[in-house]
């Protein structure tokens, strides 16, 4: 083992820039997916069939199949087109950056919609009853009481989706990114340190995880708290 | 029927296959035995799954790979130098993806297994032990068929995950559906064609394994009564 070259400030600069591009792509997508994940689970539970068909149909897709697919797809196939090349949202669609956010921000829409809507279903029907009897509107009933319960009830799944997402932000370096991953395999092919160098973007993933894990259930304890066995 | 592009993809749609069930079959074996040792008594093997499970769902199953199929092959050297034994291991990409496959969702089906034998009346083992069973008669004869029913919904997720994480293997180079989708799509200029007829393969493999599992779900739960047959 050969720990040595990580003492050289080029390597841990990359590393750092790694570490900058994964955390830039994770918190990214996930706030954009979370944004689009409640009206997307709204829909997923509307009246309207046609409504709910499509919104299960784009989950049941990005959902069954593989997300370096779906990558590759956006950013590789996407100049097939002629009338894409010449259009103005080519300087976007042609950048690794850009697709890799649209894809991960896609991909996890579908998974956190799905976590949503089975939330929302799950809410007893009588604290709805109880706020319709209070002549709340529709939208009211949403913003009040069913958007605060079933995000609540989500959340330890939703820690979970984070920590995937996560994982999957080291797909960034098939399509020319330096994330996290890309640095560590850069760094393996300046010095041929396997090993070494994976096993310290391992160790940065490691604690990243476990930030994630820690601050999720400290708010849990807090969001939930209504919900904990009572202690005497 | 395996010339053209077609064919191409198809007979990276078999490597696909092949590579998603050997790694299947050898992650729910992984992840039984540990399940088993976690619900142990024995203090080490009860920690040592703790961290095996940690590890794993704390590291990127990309970095996984890559660490062990550029890393792994060095290290395995070095074991066969130090020893004095005169050789050499090449690992190939189909090896190491189902080394790779099979410790990370090893450890996920340790997860779903120890939460399937914990539902499992722990009077069972003790008659299997009053009847003079070994343990390892008790692990294949009573838990396991039991442990399955309880373990199917999990084991059914865990699947889909594992067949749609063979696609990391075309990372290392090994030919599976994406890496000939991208090779075929760069060819005829068409990338998008074949890439998106590549995802209809792969919602096609999970349709059908969802249909299947629906089937096994079902044999398995032959004489079980829920709720709704009051």
């Amino acid at each position: 083992m050969n720990f040595g070259i990580f003492l050289e400030p080029e390597t841990q600069q990359l590393y750092l820039k790694g570490l900058g591009m994964t955390v830039q792509l994770l918190l990214g997508s996930m706030l954009m997916s979370f944004l689009l994940a409640i009206p997307m689970a709204i829909a997923r539970n509307s009246h309207y069939q046609w409504l709910k068909k499509t919104v299960w149909l784009y989950t049941y897709v990005i959902r069954g199949t593989p997300l370096l697919l779906q990558l590759y797809l956006l950013y590789f196939g996407l100049s097939q087109f002629a009338v894409v090349r010449e259009s103005a949202a080519w300087a976007v669609l042609s950048s690794p950056l850009y697709c890799a956010f649209i894809v991960f921000t896609l991909n996890e829409l579908a998974y956190t919609t799905e976590i949503f809507a089975g939330a929302i279903r799950g809410l007893p029907y009588g604290e709805i009853e109880a706020a319709k009897a209070y002549g709340m509107s529709h939208l009211t009933i949403l913003r009040r009481i069913v958007l605060p319960s079933a995000l609540r009830q989500s959340l330890p799944a939703y820690s979970n989706e984070f920590i995937i997402l996560l994982h999957s932000t080291s797909l960034a370096f098939t399509v020319t990114l330096l994330d996290l991953t890309g640095a560590a395999n850069e760094i393996y092919s300046q010095y041929y340190l396997p090993f070494e160098a994976f096993m310290v973007a391992a160790a940065i993933y490691m604690v990243l995880t476990y930030s994630i894990v820690r601050v999720f259930r400290f708010a849990e304890i807090r969001l939930l708290a209504y919900q904990r066995p009572r202690t005497a | 029927m395996f010339d053209g592009y077609v064919g191409q993809i198809l007979r990276g749609l078999l490597t696909t296959l092949e590579l998603g069930l050997v790694s299947l079959v050898v992650a729910t074996t992984i992840g039984f035995y540990a399940a088993l040792m976690a619900l142990s008594e024995n203090a080490v093997l009860k920690w040592l799954t703790g961290v095996y499970s940690s590890m794993i769902r704390g590291i990127p199953d990309m970095l996984l790979m890559l660490m062990l199929f550029y890393g792994g092959q060095i290290f395995l050297n070095h074991v066969i130098e130090w020893s004095g034994v005169k050789a050499r291991i090449e690992l190939d990409q189909f090896t190491a993806g189902i080394v790779t496959l099979g410790i990370i969702y090893g450890a996920y089906f340790m997860e779903t297994f120890r939460g399937a034998l914990m539902a499992i009346a722990p009077g069972q083992k003790e008659a299997a032990q009053a009847f003079g069973m070994s343990r390892r008669q008790i692990n294949l004869r009573i838990l396991f068929p039991q442990m399955i029913r309880f373990a199917l919904p999990g084991f059914t997720n865990n699947w889909l995950v594992v067949s749609k994480a063979t696609a990391l293997v075309s990372v290392i180079g090994l030919q599976d559906m994406v890496y000939r989708a991208k090779q075929v799509g760069a060819a005829s200029h068409e990338p998008f064609t074949w890439l998106l007829f590549t995802g209809a393969l792969y919602l096609a493999i999970t349709s059908v394994s969802l249909f299947l599992l629906r089937l096994v779900e079902r044999k398995y739960s032959v004489g079980v009564r829920y709720g709704s047959h009051v």
